[in-house]
């Protein structure tokens, strides 16, 4: 790959592609840990970390399971290989980065459960993605991840004490927060380099 | 009877995995841009929720404690390749409108909450009758916000292709406003919809203490 295609490759997937605002992958945790920047920076770091892991070991299941002939367990071997990650740097970070895994807590665990992973996963066999593309997909995905939640926490903490009406409190107003961020990536949806 | 009546309350008001407990947030977001991908998209969950539901619930007394949510996960994984591939061979126009998401059902949170909150702890027809239930309620959230975004964003009301069978649906308007069907308008409909599910909860909770004011 020339400096150009991995510049083109960055671009789409950090911004004219985020996978939050205009895919809807990982749109749990970009809701859910975005209370406070520091964490959301912290999630963002793991998540990316993880993707591109996690990019890496299903391209190698992919070629496993494809000269065994059983394409089928796809989804059951990516889960797994995801689980196991995740497990694994849950561990590393309690050893090496306790004050980042306390803050974490609770949602360390449930990036298992991030469709952004599983599905940068299942994104790399549609495209048909060679190792080294796969690997830095997964990665500036996980960037683009990594921006959008740290873009909306900015937001979250500035509104947090803002007036608004009471039924509109916490999550919808998390939400049409998340719109006007949605709308301005929006411009730039569609550009091809 | 009367259970299935409960868990259906439980599952569309006062449990709704959606509007009250705020789980799902990707599919909920991503498969409601017409009215027939999101009632695909519930009617997929919903049969792997219930199927998933009643074997947690059949291995409950065997899987050991600290594997299980890997255990879950993988049980989960078997019902969504089992439902991705049916809906392959018979019903590949919504296979195709669906994509990416049809597998992601697997990291759904709904699926695995309620495998460790209800069916690893109830005996095997509660967690059939709670998978039902909570597969309604995520379906029915799921239709209102794909309602507003097809009347807003499409100018239509039931278009598209549901489980096969193609639908003209009702021209509302001709001008719609196409941001609503793309995402920012997702996160916009989801927001205005949980204010709204917000709205009336505080609301009744405070007509309930009214009246409990009222009688003494």
């Amino acid at each position: 790959m020339s400096i150009f295609e991995i510049f083109v490759l960055a671009f789409t997937a950090i911004i004219a592609e985020n996978f939050v605002l205009s895919q809807f992958l990982g749109c749990c945790p970009f809701l859910g840990v975005s209370k406070k920047v520091e964490t959301a920076n912290g999630m963002g770091m793991a998540v990316t970390f993880v993707m591109a892991l996690a990019s890496l070991f299903t391209y190698f299941g992919q070629q496993l399971l494809v000269k065994i002939n059983a394409e089928y367990l796809q989804t059951i071997l990516f889960i797994l290989i995801i689980a196991a990650l995740v497990q694994f740097v849950e561990m590393f970070l309690q050893k090496m980065v306790p004050a980042l895994y306390e803050s974490l807590g609770i949602y360390l665990p449930l990036i298992t459960t991030n469709c952004a992973v599983l599905g940068v996963a299942i994104l790399n066999v549609q495209k048909e993605s060679g190792l080294f593309e796969s690997v830095l997909y997964g990665a500036f995905s996980g960037v683009g991840f990594w921006l959008a939640i740290v873009l909306l926490a900015g937001v979250r903490e500035r509104i947090d004490t803002n007036d608004c009406p009471a039924c509109y409190k916490g999550f919808p107003l998390t939400l049409t927060a998340a719109a006007l961020i949605a709308l301005a990536f929006s411009g730039l949806s569609g550009i091809k380099l | 009877m009367s259970k299935l009546l409960n868990g259906l309350k439980r599952g569309i008001i006062t449990e709704n995995p959606i509007l009250v407990l705020v789980l799902g947030m990707c599919p909920t977001l991503a498969t409601t841009s017409s009215m027939a991908t999101a009632v695909g998209m519930g009617v997929a969950a919903t049969i792997v929720l219930i199927c998933s539901n009643i074997f947690v619930s059949l291995l409950r007394k065997i899987i050991p404690d600290k594997v299980r949510i890997a255990a879950y996960i993988v049980v989960i994984a078997t019902f969504v390749t089992i439902v991705e591939m049916a809906l392959h061979a018979f019903v590949p126009s919504l296979y195709d409108a669906l994509g990416l998401f049809l597998p992601l059902i697997v990291v759904n949170c709904i699926i695995l909450g309620r495998a460790e909150a209800y069916a690893s702890k109830n005996n095997v027809l509660d967690s059939a009758i709670d998978g039902l239930s909570m597969g309604i309620g995520f379906t029915f959230s799921l239709l209102i916000v794909a309602t507003i975004r097809e009347l807003l964003g499409g100018g239509t009301l039931f278009a598209g292709s549901w489980f096969g069978i193609e639908s003209e649906g009702i021209t509302v308007f001709s001008k719609p406003a196409l941001m609503m069907s793309l995402v920012p308008g997702g996160f916009l409909t989801l927001g205005f919809v949980l204010g709204m599910a917000q709205f009336l909860r505080t609301r009744s909770a405070k007509k309930k203490e009214e009246k409990e004011a009222d009688s003494q």
